[in-house]
């Protein structure tokens, strides 16, 4: 198969209820490191460019953590965590007891705890669709940056850019106590191994 | 004075006073030719370094080595002069590190290549490393400022 555009109202059903049941563990997750501090959305499946990903996340130069997992095995493609500057000064002041208020705050020490939070949730995503599937995903350990969100997305733009000019992405919201702080974490699977999550779900192309 | 802005797989030309710029290149590359003479400019951002084969359906402002002659082409019938042309180019970097040859650097690579067989000059560049930039293109002087979050601002 070619082209995300392609897919059936069934088929991005079913894409977003394995995003709700990947969500459901990550948050249980996430509650183990944060008390009851974070919830997330109902997750959103979007397939859009590149140029309107970068808008919807607050422009292109909006300053953003990145931390990048690739998926491999039977499925292949990417977990992109995009987390706000408040939302991670709130995980690290939570974890560590910190009082940190600016990206330039952070400390070596600081992102690896971060990129740790991603492995977990990631891993607790990723087993959800493990187990619906009977598929074999094996993740890579987490890659940061703190960059341009635009920048950031090159990566996947150039990585899905020669098969599709859209990307195909869940989009999963972590939302504060208070509503206001928004984070993202884009599941983004190849072509084929989408094909191949909907065929193990028996509702094949 | 128009501010146009450029998008992935994209590009523009204008003239004074107007400025082309594009937002947060990360492993993309932005091409920008300029004709001294009479003084027009265009950008191009592409994404990817090459179309591989059949280009038909396919965006052909996205890859290095369909974009640049497209964007010659395009000043040509502004009415500039391909002998007169010079590039400036920034982007390329690697925001993460990834298996094999980056595609940052094979983006670099297939755009000097481009540039090269088309004959025209690079008089400067801004390229690598592992952090986003934003270009902003002058048609008044030719001249790029490249913005960084955290690393500076600089003109080429």
């Amino acid at each position: 198969m070619g082209n995300y555009l392609n897919l059936n109202e069934y088929q991005l059903s079913a894409l977003s209820e394995i995003g709700n049941i990947g969500a459901g563990n990550a948050a249980a997750a996430l509650a183990d490191f944060m008390a009851d501090t974070i919830m997330m959305s109902v997750p959103e499946l979007q397939i859009i460019d590149v140029n309107s990903m970068a808008n919807i996340l607050g422009g292109p130069e909006n300053e953003m953590v990145g931390i990048l997992v690739t998926m491999n095995c039977d499925v292949r493609g990417m977990l992109l965590f995009l987390l706000e500057k408040e939302f991670v000064c709130l995980l690290l002041n939570v974890l560590l007891s910190k009082d940190i208020n600016e990206f330039a705050d952070i400390s070596e020490m600081d992102l690896s705890v971060i990129m740790e939070i991603g492995n977990v949730l990631a891993g607790s995503y990723v087993s959800a669709i493990a187990t619906m599937t009977d598929l074999d995903i094996r993740l890579s350990t987490p890659q940061v940056a703190i960059d341009m969100v635009g920048a950031i997305l090159n990566y996947p733009a150039a990585y899905f850019g020669v098969m599709d000019d859209n990307l195909l992405f869940i989009e999963e919201n972590f939302l504060s106590e208070e509503n206001t702080i928004r984070s993202h974490l884009l599941i983004m699977p190849e072509p084929d191994s989408l094909s191949l999550i909907f065929e193990s779900l028996g509702m094949s192309l | 004075m128009r501010n146009l802005v450029v998008g992935i797989s994209d590009q523009k030309v204008a003239g004074p006073p107007d400025t082309l710029t594009t937002y947060a290149l990360g492993s993309c590359v932005c091409i920008c030719l300029y004709d001294r003479l009479r003084r027009i400019g265009g950008l191009a951002h592409i994404l990817l370094p090459e179309a591989f084969g059949d280009v038909s359906g396919k965006n052909v402002y996205k890859f290095a080595d369909t974009a640049i002659e497209e964007l010659v082409r395009g000043m040509i019938k502004q009415g500039c002069a391909h002998l007169h042309l010079t590039a400036k180019i920034a982007g390329g970097a690697n925001m993460f590190v990834s298996e094999g040859k980056s595609i940052g650097d094979r983006n670099i690579e297939t755009v000097t290549q481009e540039l090269q067989r088309l004959k025209i000059r690079i008089v400067a560049q801004d390229i690598g490393a592992n952090y986003g930039r934003t270009a902003v293109f002058n048609t008044q002087d030719g001249s790029l400022t490249v913005k960084t979050l955290g690393r500076g601002n600089k003109v080429i």
